[in-house]
């Protein structure tokens, strides 16, 4: 029953989680290396992970860890697609700097 | 301690998830032992997709609930499953001669092509939130590859890239808004949602609205509805012709079911909120997409630019969300998934290699030179602009009287409107066929199985529009 009493509030994790996710956000529209920004996105995902965890642990719910192994599978393979499309574009020109990606426009 | 009894698994349902599975596999496979000539892989790959669509058909009795409820084989499913192999396989066809022509010697487009259509299989037929994100990372995962498949363009890299960062944006925006859906509704499950709703059973009221609007954005980014589409226009200019006629259609009519379920299935009892923010969406991707076309003087782009326009019509039946508009959305996506590879088909045959004419002014005088080719491209225009006895001209009929039986007369009224500004640019495109003198020499080589799969596209819009009952009949069967 103590530990009921210490435990942090659901409301903090929703909170960190919604932190994060705002970082993430943040990061990818300002950012402008590829490495970063893809960083960026992986911040939203934990941050995604995070609630639902925390949301599973006080609703005593389990579908969301379920849920938060497929977000972490799904990232992963998210991840080795994502660094092959930006070393095979480093290839053809030196640079992750996104600015310089704009040879199409209208 | 209760046993853990394990779940029915009705694997029969899962069909055509398998069988596209097992037809990608092999076809990886076979890459290995065969050489340069990938014909094999082609013929492999259209066998899959056929026995794809066969397979769907396994399970009568419409609906079967399986998997705990996380899997449906209902009428959408099934007939959205049709569309996805008839879309891939023309998609294929339309590539044979391309690949050949710009040497694209890679056997894992075909598997991917159809791992691709594994995840709208279910995308299609997916009630439960986990699986809906499955299925659309599976999709997109496979696209990201395919629009960057040639390695050695810096166009394909960047649209690849441009693709592949807005798309994993967009997929964090999906899974916060699912997370909140589940949280303040306690499960992921479709129906266990709307019940939560219905009964009273919500957790928190604002994150629920929260999650709603943050589904709406990633559900907008994949369908590249306004004000998320700005990657659309680069990625199809970018990316290798068929395959920007391939994310045309399928995977876009693949993120509109699971769009049309989650709205209707889980949410419906929240449409007074949500009503509003998509009418808003679908005006303004209409306006900006009809707008933004005029301006393009690339076919690609004006093609990628109309099809944003398209979404904006297709959203009004998701708005509608009544029995008629699941069957205008199923309908609407068959025509248009014959009028876009028609379109394409003829976009593909006029490149050549190293030059793939992709300006408006390459089409001057194309009338003179190929009288026939500039028949089916006016036929296709014109059915995309919505022109009767045309296919598109039924679908966008069968929408609209959708959203006026629900009441939607001023978006009926915008959206027709919109129609008429789109004829605009189509009809551009064909005064250029017919009233200019040629800018060049047309050097087209024509190749049997693009020429086929233009075939097929006309007859598909021409018997649509004038004798659609037998197909609209199939799409109203619930």
């Amino acid at each position: 029953m103590d530990i009921e009493m210490e435990m942090v509030p659901l409301a903090h994790y929703l909170f960190l989680s919604a932190t994060l996710f705002v970082i993430g956000v943040v990061g990818v529209l300002v950012r402008r290396n590829a490495i970063v920004v893809f960083m960026s996105i992986e911040i939203m995902l934990n941050a995604v992970n995070i609630s639902l965890i925390a949301f599973d642990r006080y609703l005593s719910l389990h579908d969301g860890q379920i849920f938060s192994f497929m977000v972490m599978c799904v990232a992963a393979a998210e991840v080795s697609v994502g660094l092959a499309i930006i070393i095979a574009l480093f290839r053809n020109k030196p640079t992750i700097n996104l600015d310089e990606f704009n040879i199409m426009k209208s | 301690m209760e046993p853990i009894t394990a779940p029915a698994i009705d694997l029969v349902s899962l069909a055509p998830v398998l069988v596209l599975s097992v037809f990608g596999i092999m076809v990886l496979v076979t890459d290995l032992f065969i050489g340069k000539d990938k014909s094999v892989l082609v013929f492999i790959s259209l066998t899959g997709l056929l026995m794809g669509a066969i397979s769907s058909l396994a399970k009568y009795n419409l609906p079967v609930h399986s998997f705990n409820g996380a899997y449906i084989v209902d009428h959408l499913s099934v007939f959205f499953t049709f569309i996805f192999c008839i879309s891939s396989a023309l998609a294929i066809l339309v590539s044979v001669d391309f690949n050949k022509r710009e040497g694209i010697k890679v056997g894992e487009y075909y598997s991917l092509i159809l791992f691709c259509t594994v995840g709208m299989v279910l995308l299609a037929s997916a009630t439960d939130m986990i699986m809906i994100f499955l299925g659309i990372e599976i999709v997109s995962i496979s696209l990201y590859v395919l629009a960057g498949i040639r390695r050695n363009d810096p166009k394909s890299n960047e649209a690849a890239l441009k693709y592949f960062l807005l798309g994993a944006f967009a997929t964090g925006f999906l899974l916060y808004g699912m997370t909140l859906l589940y949280g303040s509704t306690g499960s992921t499950k479709l129906v266990m949602i709307a019940s939560a709703i219905r009964n009273g059973g919500v957790a928190s009221e604002p994150l629920l609205l929260m999650g709603v609007v943050l589904l709406i954005i990633g559900l907008g980014f994949k369908v590249a509805a306004v004000p998320f589409h700005m990657w659309a226009p680069d990625v199809y200019q970018g990316a290798p012709t068929p395959v920007t006629a391939f994310m045309a259609v399928g995977p876009k009519a693949a993120s509109l079911a699971a769009f049309y379920r989650i709205f209707s299935e889980a949410i419906p009892q929240l449409s007074p909120s949500w009503e509003i923010l998509l009418c808003v969406v679908s005006v303004i991707t209409m306006f900006v997409g009809n707008l933004g076309a005029i301006m393009q003087t690339n076919i690609k782009r004006l093609l990628a630019f109309s099809s944003v326009a398209h979404v904006g019509y297709l959203i009004i039946a998701i708005i509608a969300k009544n029995s008629l508009s699941s069957s205008a959305l199923m309908f609407y996506m068959l025509t248009y998934a014959f009028m876009i590879f028609g379109t394409f088909g003829i976009v593909i045959l006029l490149g050549r290699k190293g030059d793939e004419n992709l300006e408006i002014e390459n089409y001057s005088g194309l009338a003179y030179k190929h009288p026939v080719l500039a028949l089916s491209m006016t036929i296709f225009l014109l059915s995309l602009g919505g022109l009767p006895p045309l296919a598109g001209f039924v679908a966008k009929f069968f929408v609209f009287s959708a959203a006026l039986k629900e009441g939607f007369l001023i978006l009926v009224i915008i959206a027709v409107l919109n129609s008429a500004v789109s004829l605009y640019y189509y009809l551009k495109v064909i005064v250029f066929m017919y009233m200019k003198d040629p800018v060049k020499e047309f050097d087209i080589t024509l190749s049997p199985m693009t020429l086929f799969v233009i075939a097929i596209s006309i007859f598909g819009t021409i018997q649509l529009g004038i004798f659609p009952d037998s197909i609209i009949a199939l799409a109203q069967a619930n």
